[in-house]
């Protein structure tokens, strides 16, 4: 006789119906407790109620026709698309363009020129990503503002108190991205240097600027600053704009990599000294592509904050998207379709933001190593 | 480059002959964490190709002692020479021997942003300027010494922590170091994976590298050692050549360590 047990391998079996499959989803998703079926009901009534009004309002019963507000005047049942449609190139690229639409090509093959330049950086098999880059920031804003602005060309001079909508926003919003990245990883860098003089300064320049709400630093930028500089000599109000939104913006982007920086563990900053590497290159090869990517979802949020917060800039008289929205529909043509426009500029933020948003998910993804620091 | 007996065993220079002919000269070394006197008075001499384990209780100064040999640590007192240059707060001295020197670390420290291959790589391009071409032949070939060519485009995540060491010495040797120190390489290790690394360790124990190894791993110190370091609160309590040290402990502490260390 033996004690001995041996143990034969069992096969896999399929799981029974409960643990898949959309009844699964349900009751684990919608009605996995009393509080979360009552929230589930409550919302699948809400939507009865909402939904089929706005869609008939905004899509079936939707005015789209003719040039002028005597359609939507006829069907008040129904929004009126016609608005955003007439004026559709005054809210997309400021007053100039409004009113001078034999123009829109140049900032429409500006931005699509850039889109094209882009587009490379996305392939992994390409093999001038650095030189490419190189000639979006560094020639790219100079053909962009050739083109947009015309002066340098002898086209029809757009000046940039003329810029507008959505044209002004993306400008401001992609200068102050692209601009304050470096400068916030110099200063989150600064932020850990053994140096006092440079963390000094990098931890006064960051509490300064989070301390100070945009709209304060716009307006500084706009009212105060000329005063200090003789008379006749003006900045370009959209440059003291993107000046202003670059450096308040370089703080945010600082704070968001500070945290990165700390997740980096001291052993990765050891190894690195341990082969010899110097001060840059080990902050460039080591420790700030592993801190960059732990910090891309601050970084990002940040991004869709300043995004959204060029609206500021109507407080010294620049009209982005959401405020050229509004000036059309407070004119007298189009008065009382201010729903219309604002729901148009919602909706444009809103595309632009998921968008950016979207990215970053996927280039975690992409710099995903399998390995959690 | 180094003297060896006819077995090619390295012979330990005689002391009070010139600096240069030691690897590490450490002399009346002293460091302090804040008020904690971590390191008291240590005199040590390895001649080059010499291979010393150091071995003690956890808190000893063991493992301060050999990262103050690259500087990841800085002394307060004494002084240190590796391979003639002193460690002083001059950055040329500190990347000279830095250069020279190679570290292995418990919890192996790879970059896990980049793949086996460049991890070794990287320092050789970068601070020794190699060709990218050489480079990348230079670290096949020592990935092949350790064994795994193989895992050359992995992501040091995807491999197992033996695996992972051994990428790390490898890292190391790519530099060509005329000296490495191995920082409790196989602590952090499952037990069937500390032998591939003690494997490694043995070939380049026998290949005449200069070699100071912090380790529990007593049996890797009677094969391979010239010399055993005990210490305890800092001090260097004891050295010897393996077999005395492990049949002959003269001291109390000594013995007390090898008891508990060799009881199971």
């Amino acid at each position: 006789m033996t004690d001995t047990l041996i143990h034969t391998r069992l096969p896999d079996r399929a799981p029974p119906a409960s643990e898949t499959g959309i009844i699964h989803w349900a009751r684990t998703n919608l009605f996995s407790s009393i509080t979360n079926t009552i929230l589930t009901l409550a919302s699948l009534y809400a939507l009865y109620v909402l939904v089929p009004p706005l869609l008939n309002w905004g899509l079936l019963n939707a005015n789209l026709a003719g040039t002028d507000r005597s359609v939507c005047d006829a069907n008040q049942g129904g929004a009126c698309w016609t608005f955003i449609k007439v004026r559709f190139n005054q809210i997309m690229f400021g007053l100039f363009y409004g009113s001078n639409p034999d123009q829109i090509w140049r900032p429409v093959l500006a931005f699509f020129s850039l889109v094209a330049l882009v587009i490379p950086l996305f392939f992994d098999r390409f093999n001038y990503k650095g030189m490419l880059s190189a000639f979006i920031l560094i020639v790219f804003p100079f053909i962009a503002f050739a083109l947009i602005h015309g002066a340098w060309l002898g086209l029809p001079v757009a000046d940039t108190s003329e810029w507008g909508g959505f044209l002004l926003t993306f400008v401001l919003a992609s200068v102050g991205i692209v601009a304050a990245l470096p400068i916030g990883i110099l200063l989150a860098l600064g932020l850990r240097s053994e140096l006092p003089i440079v963390r000094g300064f990098s931890v006064f320049y960051i509490e300064l600027w989070l301390g100070t709400p945009l709209i304060t630093v716009l307006f500084m930028a706009s009212v105060l600053l000329p005063l200090f500089f003789p008379a006749g000599v003006d900045f370009d109000k959209v440059l003291r704009a993107m000046i202003g939104i670059t450096l308040f913006q370089s703080a945010y982007v600082a704070e968001a990599v500070r945290g990165g920086l700390q997740a980096i563990p001291k052993g990765q900053f050891e190894a690195a000294d341990a082969l010899g590497l110097s001060y840059w290159k080990k902050m460039l090869f080591i420790v700030l592509p592993q801190a960059l990517k732990i910090s891309i979802p601050g970084i990002v949020n940040t991004f869709i904050a300043l995004f959204k917060d060029t609206s500021l800039v109507s407080i010294i008289g620049l009209l982005d998207l959401l405020n050229m929205s509004q000036t059309a529909s407070k004119g007298l043509e189009w008065k009382g379709y201010d729903t219309e426009a604002y729901l148009f500029a919602a909706f444009v933020f809103g595309i632009c933001c998921y968008g950016i948003s979207l990215y970053s998910r996927s280039l975690e993804e992409k710099l995903d190593r399998g390995h959690k620091n | 480059m180094t003297n060896t007996d006819p077995q090619g065993q390295p012979v330990p220079q005689a002391p009070g002959t010139n600096d240069s002919s030691y690897s590490i000269d450490i002399e009346g070394l002293n460091k302090w964490y804040g008020t904690f006197h971590v390191l008291k008075e240590i005199n040590l001499k390895v001649a080059k190709g010499e291979r010393i384990v150091i071995c003690g209780p956890s808190g000893s100064g063991k493992s301060t002692l050999i990262r103050c040999i690259n500087r990841l640590e800085e002394h307060q007192e004494g002084s240190i020479i590796v391979d003639g240059v002193e460690l002083t707060n001059d950055v040329k001295n500190v990347d000279k021997v830095r250069r020279e020197v190679g570290m292995v670390f418990q919890h192996f420290n790879l970059f896990p942003h980049l793949t086996v291959l460049e991890n070794c790589t990287l320092a050789p391009i970068w601070v020794r300027k190699t060709p990218k071409k050489e480079a990348i032949a230079e670290a096949m070939k020592y990935l092949e010494r350790v064994r795994i060519p193989e895992q050359a485009l992995k992501y040091p995540g995807q491999l197992s922590g033996g695996q992972q060491q051994r990428v790390a010495i490898a890292r190391s040797l790519c530099m060509n170091p005329r000296i490495m120190l191995f920082d409790e390489p196989t602590s952090a290790l499952d037990p069937e994976m500390i032998s591939e690394v003690l494997d490694v360790m043995i070939d380049l124990a026998n290949s005449g590298m200069t070699m100071l190894c912090v380790t529990h791993e007593m049996g890797f110190a009677k094969q391979v050692a010239d010399r055993v370091i005990f210490m305890d609160y800092g001090e260097i309590v004891e050295e010897a050549p393996p077999e005395e040290f492990f049949n002959n402990p003269k001291h109390d502490r000594t013995q007390l360590f090898l008891s508990q260390i060799l009881a199971h």
